[in-house]
C-alpha cells in the first residue's frame, strides 16, 4: 500500500515497511504515525535518529540492549530500558519505530 | 502491544476442548513470498502455470523418498485420539486445525492420484481432484501447524503430522507458493549468514557492548570471542540471541559459564546462527545448505566442539539431522558427543562442582519450565532417556530455589508448543498465535495463582519470542519469560574456581 508524504506516492510492502529505503524523510514518521495515531514527541525522534544512525553505518536495526543502553547514555539510565521504550511505541521499539526510521524490519525468532 | 481485531480467548486453569466452529480460520494465511525471497532457495518466482501437474508430481517425488509419508497418509484408521491434542485446535475450535482434519488435506488428493480406489471410486474413500481452491486450503491451514508432534505422541499408529505438514509445504513451495517468513529468512542466511540479517560488524559491535556490560556489572572482565582460530568450542546459537529480550541474557550466561570453566570458546560471523528453518519448509536441500555452513565454520576455525545455544528446532536438526546433512565429524575431538547442547555442558560443570552457582541471587523470582516442543519430542541430552526433560530442570533448580512444574499433561513430551513454533511466528499470523497459546497460558496461570510463580524459563529463541510478545494479550507481562542460562548468569559466582 503506497503513502502519500508531502505530494510524493512511496511504495511500501505488505506491513507497511518502506519499499525503497532511500525514499525515507522525516515526513515519512509523521505520516506512519498519523496513522496509527501516535503524537511524535522529541522523544520519539531521539529513537529514530538513533536508529538511522546505526544503520547507516551497521546495515541492520541495533539489538534491543545496544538500543537501550545509547538511550540511557544520551537520555538518563532511567530512560535506558525496554519499558521505556515501549512506552514511546507500544507496537514495539524494534519494528514500530524501525518502520517509521524507515529500517527493513528485523527478521527471525524476533 | 497491538490492539487485536480478534477475539482473545478466556483463560481457564484447565484447557478445556472446545464445541466445533468450521472455518472459524479460513481466513488466517501468511503473506506469499516474493520472487527475491523464493529464487535464491531454488524455488520459481511465483505460481507457476502447470501447478496442477507439478504439484502431483512432487508429490509423488516425496512418496518416494520419504516412505514414512506414504505410511502417515495410508494408515490413518480415524480413531479420533488426536482431535483434541493441537493447540491450534483447542484455541480456535477449527475442526480443520484438528491433527486428523489437517493431515485428511492432503491425504485427499493422495488418495485421488495415488491410491488405486481413489482413482476409480472417489466417492467412496473421500478422494478429492487437486484444485486451486486446495491450494489456498493447503497454504492456509499448513501454516497452522507449528510440527511440534505433540499429536503423534497419542496417535496409536505414530503419524507425525509435522511430516505431512513440511511435505505440504514443500509442494506449495516447488509450484511457487511459499511462505514470505520462512523464505525471506532462509535467504538470509545464505546471503548474510543468520536469520537477522545481521552482518559481522554489528555482530562484532554487539559482542563488544555485552563485554562492557558484564565488566560493568560484575567487575570481571569476560569475552564474547568472534572468529577465533584454535579456540576449542564453537558456539552456535540463533541470531535472535544477539538482538533480543530475554534471549541476549542468556548469551551473557554462556560466555560466564564459559568464562568461570576456563574453557576456550568462540563463536562464528560464518555460521552466526544456529536456526535451520529450512526444516519447517520441508527442503532437505535448504535445511542442508543451512548445515553446511557450521561443517564450514568449524573447518576453518579448527575447533575441537559444537555446541548449540538454546534454540529449538535447532536442537532437532543438530540431535538428529547434523551429522547426515554435514557430517562426518570426524575432525572433531571424539571425547564429546556430537554436537553438544549447551544444558549439557553447564549441567556437567555443576554436576563436577567446576562451577559455583549461589540460587539465591534469583530469590526475587519463583520459576517454571516451559519444555520446547522439538527438543522435547525429537531430541535428547545426556546419555540417559528423558535427559531433555531433567537437565534444562536440574540446571534451573542449582540457580534458583524456588521452581514448580506446570501440569503433568502440558509438560515433558505432552508439552504444548508456545503457539509460534514451525516457522508461524510472525505478525501477520497473530491471531493465530495467540489462540494456539491457550493451553500454556491456562497452565501457566494455574501456576501462578496456586504456587506464585513469577516467571517461566525458556530453551528457545521462538519460544521466548512468542511469550514475550503473547503474554501481554492475557493481561501478563512480557518480562515474565526467561532464558534459562539468563538463572544461571545471575547466580553463577565469577572468580570462585580460581
Amino acid at each position: 500500500m503506497p503513502i502519500e508524504v508531502n505530494g510524493k506516492t512511496l511504495e511500501t510492502d505488505e506491513e507497511g515497511y518502506l519499499s525503497n529505503l532511500n525514499d525515507w524523510e522525516p515526513g515519512v514518521a509523521d505520516v506512519m504515525s498519523k496513522e496509527d495515531d501516535l503524537e511524535l514527541t522529541e522523544d520519539h525522534w531521539e529513537i529514530i535518529n538513533f536508529l538511522r544512525e546505526y544503520y547507516e553505518e551497521y546495515q541492520i536495526a541495533p539489538a534491543v540492549r545496544v538500543l537501550t543502553k545509547a538511550v540511557g547514555k544520551k537520555l538518563g539510565k532511567e530512560k535506558g530500558n525496554s519499558k521505556y521504550l515501549y512506552e514511546l511505541y507500544p507496537y514495539g521499539p524494534g519494528k514500530q519505530a524501525c518502520r517509521y526510521a524507515g529500517l527493513p524490519k528485523p527478521t527471525g525468532c524476533v | 502491544m497491538a490492539k487485536p481485531d480478534f477475539e482473545i480467548p478466556e483463560l481457564k486453569l484447565d484447557t478445556e476442548v472446545p464445541a466445533l466452529k468450521e472455518g472459524t480460520m479460513a481466513h488466517s494465511s501468511p503473506f506469499i513470498a516474493k520472487p527475491e525471497h523464493q529464487e535464491p532457495l531454488g524455488f520459481p518466482g511465483e505460481l507457476v502455470e502447470d501447478w496442477h501437474d507439478r504439484a502431483i508430481g512432487k508429490m509423488g517425488d516425496l512418496l518416494g523418498k520419504y516412505r514414512g509419508l506414504q505410511v502417515y497418509l495410508d494408515s490413518c484408521v480415524k480413531c479420533g485420539s488426536c482431535t483434541d491434542k493441537c493447540h491450534y485446535f483447542l484455541g480456535t475450535s477449527d475442526p480443520k486445525n484438528m491433527p486428523v482434519g489437517r493431515q485428511d488435506l492432503l491425504r485427499k488428493v493422495y488418495r485421488r492420484y495415488f491410491t488405486f480406489a481413489g482413482k476409480y471410486f472417489p466417492w467412496l474413500v473421500g478422494a478429492e481432484d487437486l484444485t486451486r481452491e486446495t491450494l489456498d486450503e493447503w497454504y492456509s491451514y499448513y501454516h497452522q501447524c507449528s510440527q511440534c508432534r505433540r499429536c503423534s505422541v497419542f496417535c496409536p499408529y505414530g503419524i507425525d503430522t509435522a511430516e505431512i505438514s513440511m511435505a505440504a509445504r514443500e509442494i506449495l513451495d516447488d509450484v511457487g507458493m511459499g511462505q514470505k517468513y520462512c523464505n525471506e529468512i532462509i535467504a538470509k542466511v545464505f546471503r548474510i549468514g543468520n536469520n537477522l540479517g545481521l552482518p559481522e560488524p554489528a555482530l562484532a559491535d554487539t559482542l563488544e557492548g555485552l563485554e562492557e556490560d558484564v565488566l560493568e556489572d560484575d567487575g570481571v572482565d569476560v569475552k564474547y570471542p568472534l572468529d577465533v582460530k584454535g579456540a576449542d568450542i564453537l558456539l552456535v546459537t540463533p541470531s535472535a540471541d544477539f538482538f533480543a529480550e530475554p534471549h541476549v541474557d542468556g548469551l551473557i550466561g554462556y560466555g560466564k559459564v564459559f568464562h568461570e570453566a576456563g574453557l576456550s570458546w568462540t563463536l562464528s560471523s560464518h555460521a552466526s546462527e544456529a536456526a535451520n528453518f529450512g526444516m519447517f519448509i520441508g527442503s532437505y536441500e535448504n535445511m542442508r545448505n543451512v548445515s553446511m555452513r557450521i561443517r564450514e565454520a568449524a573447518l576453518d576455525l579448527g575447533v575441537k566442539r559444537i555446541v548449540f545455544g538454546e534454540c529449538g528446532h535447532a536442537w532437532r536438526v543438530a540431535y538428529s539431522f547434523l551429522n547426515t546433512l554435514a557430517g562426518p565429524f570426524d575432525f572433531l575431538d571424539p571425547k564429546y558427543p556430537v554436537p553438544q547442547h549447551i544444558l549439557e555442558v553447564t549441567h556437567d560443570l555443576i554436576q563436577r562442582d567446576a562451577i559455583k552457582l549461589d540460587p539465591s541471587a534469583n530469590d526475587d523470582m519463583i520459576l517454571t519450565f516451559h519444555d520446547s516442543c522439538n527438543v522435547a519430542r525429537a531430541t535428547r541430552m545426556g546419555p540417559k532417556p528423558g535427559g531433555q526433560f531433567t537437565i534444562p530442570r536440574e540446571v534451573i533448580k542449582a540457580s534458583v530455589n524456588r521452581f514448580v512444574d506446570m501440569a503433568p499433561e502440558t509438560i515433558h513430551d505432552s508439552t504444548y508448543c508456545c503457539g509460534g513454533g514451525g516457522g508461524l511466528l510472525t505478525d501477520d499470523l497473530m491471531e493465530l498465535r495467540v489462540k494456539g497459546a491457550v493451553p500454556r497460558m491456562d497452565a501457566l496461570k494455574r501456576v501462578i495463582e496456586e504456587d506464585g510463580v513469577t516467571h517461566m524459563a525458556a530453551i528457545c529463541a521462538i519460544c521466548k519470542s512468542q511469550f514475550t510478545k503473547v503474554l501481554p494479550y492475557y493481561g501478563m507481562g512480557m518480562d515474565m519469560i526467561v532464558s534459562v542460562h539468563q538463572l544461571v548468569s545471575n547466580a553463577i559466582v565469577l572468580g570462585a574456581k580460581k
